[in-house]
């Protein structure tokens, strides 16, 4: 029996129309095209009926009356009149009543000229006001947080960012106080409003009273031109870009069902401020002397001509090729591309040099074959009603925000069980049923259990540090829902340890769902949640060794793709890891780095630093001048988002299309046109003259793209999911082991935070200043072990580093761990990592 | 056989003489905790049959009977609770008060019957934040009732019933009187009235658990009841109107007070004129109007003064006796300022939800403020009469509502009664002359 089957007929106006069961009448109502007019009402969040603007005739058998169309749910037979004598005078009489205490001051409000309370009074309200008392009378805009100012004189309580940030952020942060006509929003004393996704509120309100610092004053709407988009994050999510006078200002969540909900992060919501940066590339720039001359030897970059430039990149490239063979070119980087971008990337550096040796992730991520090789989950199969969902990642919340909102409404309101596998808590620790927080390296132990039905304790009790009755307890409820869809998030939990230990959980989950999913169950499916933009798209086009565009190995697809390409590398290359390591042996002669800054990224910064002082010839092509890209001699300033066309995958595996509303700054070109422009310098002509005639080239030679039209992505909301794969997920061939732990150490767990040193958010103004201190969290109970309190300067020692921060209490972070954030803005962790051990034990001393 | 003497007839007001009535001794020593020990020798829905046999209404103004009310939990969903809601704030009323002040164990017995009857552990017992002695009497007596046995674990040494009385003081809001606001309070948000369906707490309550919220009144007479059984209450007073109950006079009378008077057969006149009662007007002094039920009741006359304290007939007048407050009004009672102080009340009381009652009750106060300062407008009338029918469409009893709660449409009743009935006092307070603007020919 399926409960959508069936639905609900009412009476509309008149017209019959037929809603889904348990549907509020206004939802019902407006997709019959009948629009009720609405302040509180929101469809991604509960209803709480306080504005009344949507009061309507609704009659279930007892003759018409009033009610809140936003609480009254569909029941059949139901008639239901917005145009009656009474519905008009009641919403009047609520209009009136908003405007009161609203001020007038439109002309110089945000809000003006896309304001619902706006519109409705020029379309039902009166021409003059009855009301000749004093208004209410507040401080006029007061900050709440960084970003977002309220005006409480504009605000018409309509409860909609106080209950997006206790019901859908869980940041309950800003909240009603005092009451009556007193009434008001506002933060709690000395506690701002800091929450990752404040600027949804924003985007929310129905009236001008939340604005945003970023847009405040900067355009009236009428004014602005827009496109909808993909924002460049791993979850895809679907944007409209607004812009004016050839300037990005604002970026508006679009309400995908599939993707977002319509939410976006601080951090990609004012990351437009980065794109408009003065310190944007904007020509190409080669190596010359302090008086701006070229010098191939000289000390400084100096502004040159795309044809000077794409010359001297392709003479370095023809003369490595000569000399030491098309190996000794790499290319790394290229996750902040377009799949376009990618692609002819990748169809320069496989078919034109003939390299192999390309890689999109810096060592940080999870080998292609954990992503493409494993039965792929979408997110809304994440968020199945009574389905479970284990977390082998890092902190959605910090990395993945807008999937951390998805899977904690799934959570609370769905019925989704959550179990985490992670070393430390999350900001959905507190909503999981099972948190299992093991050692750091211990990962595959605790899955294996979870899995294996073999509780197996160790001396103390314990799985890798989880008391071993917490893990039957979650086995015993991933059993009890083994029916319904399992999903596994599966990313780095930790950069300061081996990926080898993520990926013995993985094979542990692996080896599990082959079992499951040949019983015709719903099953397991993992959903890869990776850093950076279209990692997903890269690993799919082929920017990952050994693969080629379309999920096929070199293998497997090698002999059908040198058809169209001509020739592709005879043997796998090398990743990232082993790319430096032969880089700073001497054996890479030419390295082409695309938006990657291995100096920055790259886990152990002294074998990049070793690397990058070694390569004959460093090509970048980036948006702005990052420590690596500094090192180049050829650097080629590229098009970032909202400057170019193309499309864009994400964790999913879905293809959506990005648009383009702006001019790129000076004479920056879309990646796709420079790798084109640089074969062409090679001596092959790819023929391709648009990113449309790209992703024809893709749908045409990608085996899991094939015949996927650019039409049939844009004609489609959601775009498309690509869900085939010839890759095998293949295990590690032997399992790693953690050390034992000793008394006097912790283990260190790194990973990023919202707000980091990345090269967006330094460049975005309003979040440079955002990121945490830099302290080492450790949990409170060890700290009498430590001999320290909270808040105490210590000294942090490893065995390859050391460095002075604050310790500080954190109940999230198992005893005997200790937490840093990776990519600080002030502290860098991988001093302390040791890149060629299995895991980073610390040892404090106070100063 | 002769009518008892309406002294005699006094059931939980009984120990209101009683010097000591409100220690466990003087409590003990005059009957008390006999009901509890009878029901415990009852099964329990024997008890609750008892309570359905009186037709008990609930007190605290809505009359919803409380023996139907406790049969709609949903069945099989443990924990439940008893709420008692002590937040009594209506302007006027103070019966709650005095109950709980004068004779706290009778309410404490009644909460233990109660629980006894419907199989429950935990009850909450909310008490009004400003009533600092009944708090102090109540919390003394839980005391020695905790130490007497009577709460706690096994009371009274019975093997499977244990109960809990938590005490919890409001903290000044007169809407968490309606009682899903009480139950939002009591969970420590802010008491700001739940959202119906569902209808009632006794299918989702406190922590979203089956809840019976009961009034102060309602318990006390279960104790009475209990002992003397369902029927004996039944027979007292009306048909409709079961039992005794008790009324607060206030306002211009002789002897305003607190009065426990049979429910449904004595008559406003009853309990406004009899000298056992408010004993008649000031000297020399004539009724003008009075408020037959609490601040947001629509206002009663001399014509009215014959109708019998019985919810029905009072319902079908146009009113309602609701919290049980009787507010008389003399001859020199300047309506306007009446209005104007009502209305004030609901205006600062309104939680600032529902946008009708947030910004409408405070939009009535001002324009009322604005006639008494002696700048009306003559559309001010009219437009009072318009943003009351915004609030409450129709201006009919029993009111409709563009709200939430009935707090927005209880500002509406003052200002209906009083424009109908003395729409000259308004138009006095009126300008002699309208106002011209200068410079503009009229």
């Amino acid at each position: 029996m399926s409960e959508n089957e069936t639905v609900v007929n009412i009476t509309v106006n008149g017209k019959p129309v037929q809603a889904e069961p348990g549907e509020w009448v206004i939802a019902a109502a407006e997709r019959a095209g009948v629009y009720i007019p609405h302040f509180c009402y929101h469809p991604r969040m509960n209803s709480v009926g306080m504005c009344r603007m949507c009061i309507v005739d609704i009659d279930t058998g007892r003759g018409p009356a009033l009610q809140p169309s936003c609480m009254v749910a569909v029941s059949e037979g139901m008639v239901v009149d917005t145009t009656s004598e009474q519905t008009r005078k009641a919403q009047d009489g609520v209009l009136e009543f908003l405007l009161l205490n609203h001020p007038l001051d439109c002309p110089v409000c945000d809000k003006g000229g896309e304001c619902p309370l706006q519109d409705q009074t020029m379309a039902y309200g009166p021409g003059e006001s009855r009301f000749v008392e004093e208004k209410r009378h507040f401080e006029k805009p007061i900050p709440v947080n960084d970003f977002v100012y309220l005006d409480r004189e504009r605000c018409i309580l309509c409860d909609r960012c106080t209950r997006f940030a206790d019901e859908v952020a869980g940041d309950p942060l800003i909240t009603f106080q005092d009451r009556g006509d007193q009434t008001q929003v506002n933060t709690f004393p000395e506690l701002p409003f800091s929450s990752y996704f404040s600027g949804n509120t924003v985007q929310i309100c129905p009236v001008g009273a939340l604005t945003a610092v970023p847009y405040r004053f900067k355009a009236r709407p009428w004014d602005l031109t827009e496109v909808e988009s993909t924002y460049p994050n791993p979850m895809g999510d679907r944007v409209v870009v607004q812009a004016s006078r050839d300037q990005v200002l604002r970026y508006q969540g679009v309400d995908s069902d599939a993707v977002n909900w319509g939410w976006l992060t601080d951090k990609d919501r004012f990351s437009f401020e980065a794109t408009a940066s003065e310190l944007r590339l904007q020509t190409p720039l080669i190596r010359g002397t302090p008086l701006g001359r070229p010098d191939p030897g000289g000390s400084e970059l100096v502004e040159t001509t795309w044809r000077q430039a794409l010359t001297q990149a392709a003479d370095a490239i023809k003369a490595a090729v000569a000399d030491k063979g098309p190996q000794s070119v790499a290319v790394l980087g290229g996750a902040r591309l377009t799949n376009e971008d990618q692609y002819t990337w990748a169809r320069l550096a496989k078919a034109v040099i003939g390299t192999d040796n390309v890689d999109a992730q810096l060592d940080d991520g999870l080998p292609a074959d954990a992503v493409l090789g494993l039965p792929r989950a979408t997110i809304n199969r994440a968020c199945t009603p009574g389905g479970t969902v284990i977390l082998l990642a890092p902190d959605p919340k910090e990395e993945q925000g807008t999937l951390y909102l998805r899977l904690r409404h799934a959570v609370v309101n769905d019925g989704v069980q959550l179990i985490e596998i992670t070393p430390r808590a999350t900001g959905l620790s507190h909503l999981a049923a099972h948190g299992l927080h093991h050692r750091p390296g211990e990962a595959a132990a605790v899955a294996a259990a979870l899995v294996g039905g073999d509780i197996d304790s160790g001396p103390d009790g314990d799985i890798g540090g989880v008391p071993s009755a917490d893990v039957a307890a979650a086995a015993a409820a991933l059993a009890d829902r083994a029916d319904q869809p399992i999903t596994v998030i599966l990313g780095r939990p930790s950069l300061a340890e081996s990926a080898d230990f993520t990926l013995d959980a993985v094979a542990e989950l692996a080896r599990f769902a082959n079992l499951l999913n040949a019983g015709g169950r719903p099953g397991i499916a993992f959903l890869p949640a990776l850093h950076r933009g279209n990692v997903l798209g890269a690993l799919d086009m082929g920017l990952a060794p050994g693969l080629l565009p379309g999920r096929t190995t070199l293998a497997d697809g090698g002999r059908s793709l040198a058809e169209s390409w001509g020739s592709v590398p005879s043997a796998p290359g090398a990743g990232t890891r082993d790319i430096l390591k032969a880089a700073a042996e001497g054996r890479i002669d030419v390295l082409i780095l695309l938006g990657a800054d291995p100096l920055g990224d790259f886990p152990n910064s002294e074998q990049a630093e070793e690397a990058l002082s070694q390569v004959g010839t460093i090509i970048a092509s980036d948006l702005f001048l990052n420590p690596s890209a500094g090192r180049a001699h050829v650097v080629f300033p590229a098009a970032g988002f909202a400057e170019r066309r193309g499309t864009h995958t994400n964790l999913e595996g879905r293809v959506t299309v990005q648009r383009q509303i702006i001019t790129p700054p000076g004479t920056a070109r879309a990646d796709w046109a420079i790798a084109t422009e640089l074969a062409r310098q090679l001596g092959a002509d790819f023929g391709l003259g648009s990113p449309e005639e790209v992703w024809e080239e893709i749908a045409a030679v990608a085996p899991s793209h094939r015949g996927l039209s650019i039409e049939a992505i844009d004609a489609s909301d959601d775009g498309v999911v690509v869900a085939d794969s010839s890759i095998a997920f293949t295990p590690p061939e032997s399992s790693a082991s953690a050390p034992p732990t000793d008394a006097y150490s912790l283990r260190l767990v790194s990973a990023r935070r919202m707000y980091d040193r990345g090269t967006l958010v330094q460049h975005t103004g309003s979040l440079a200043g955002l990121a945490p201190a830099a302290v080492l969290s450790v949990n409170p109970y060890d700290f009498s072990r430590v001999g320290v309190e909270t808040g105490t300067d210590v000294k942090v020692i490893s065995n390859v580093g050391e460095m002075d921060m604050p310790v500080v209490a954190d109940p999230g972070v198992p005893r005997g761990t200790a937490a840093f954030g990776y990519n600080h803005p002030d502290l860098d962790v991988r001093d302390l990592v040791d890149p060629n051990a299995a895991v980073t034990d610390l040892r404090i001393q106070t100063r | 056989m002769t009518a008892p003497a309406p002294q005699d007839l006094r059931i939980i007001t009984s120990r209101f003489g009683i010097e000591d009535g409100h220690t466990l001794a003087g409590y003990e020593r005059t009957g008390g905790y006999a009901g509890l020990r009878r029901a415990l020798e009852m099964a329990p829905a024997d008890v609750h049959g008892e309570v359905r046999t009186a037709s008990l209404l609930g007190r605290g103004g809505a009359g919803f009977p409380a023996g139907v009310k406790w049969g709609f939990c949903p069945p099989g969903v443990w924990p439940r609770y008893l709420v008692v809601n002590g937040d009594e704030s209506e302007p006027g009323t103070y019966k709650d008060r005095l109950l709980m002040e004068r004779d706290p164990h009778q309410l404490i017995e009644g909460c233990l019957i109660a629980c006894y009857a419907l199989g429950l552990s935990q009850c909450f017992l909310y008490v009004r934040g400003e009533m600092a002695h009944a708090q102090e009497r109540l919390a003394a007596a839980l005391n020695e009732a905790y130490e007497a046995g009577y709460v706690g674990a096994n009371v009274l040494g019975a093997e499977d019933f244990s109960v809990d009385i938590t005490l919890h003081w409001g903290a000044g809001a007169y809407i968490v009187g309606e009682e899903t606001a009480l139950i939002e309070s009591l969970e420590g948000d802010r008491g700001m009235p739940r959202l119906k369906p569902p209808y009632f707490p006794a299918s989702i309550g406190l922590y979203g658990k089956p809840t019976i919220v009961n009034n102060v009144e309602t318990l006390a007479n279960l104790p009475w009841i209990v002992s003397n059984g369902g029927e004996a209450f039944a027979a007292m007073g009306a048909d409709s109107s079961t039992g005794t109950r008790v009324f607060a006079v206030s306002g211009h009378v002789a002897n305003p007070g607190v009065f426990e008077v049979p429910f449904g057969t004595t008559t406003f006149r009853d309990i406004i004129f009899d000298p056992l009662y408010a004993g008649g007007m000031r000297p020399g002094r004539t009724l003008k109007t009075f408020i037959p039920g609490g601040a947001s009741a629509p206002w009663f006359f001399e014509e009215h003064l014959d109708l019998p304290l019985e919810k029905t007939t009072v319902d079908q007048a146009g009113s309602m006796l609701g919290s049980g407050a009787i507010v008389v009004m003399d001859d020199t009672t300047d309506v306007v300022k009446a209005c104007h102080n009502v209305v004030r009340f609901f205006a600062r009381e309104s939680c600032g939800k529902c946008t009708p009652c947030r910004e409408g009750t405070s939009w009535l106060e001002k324009i009322l403020s604005r006639i008494l300062a002696g700048q009306g407008r003559p559309q001010d009338l009219d437009l009072l009469m318009d943003v009351c029918d915004n609030i409450s469409p129709g201006i009919a009893w029993p009111p409709r509502q563009t709200t939430i709660c009935p707090l927005g449409p209880s500002a509406v009743s003052p200002i209906a009664s009083a424009l109908e009935r003395f729409r000259g006092e308004f138009e006095a307070y009126l300008p002699a002359t309208a106002v011209t603007v200068a410079g503009v020919a009229s």
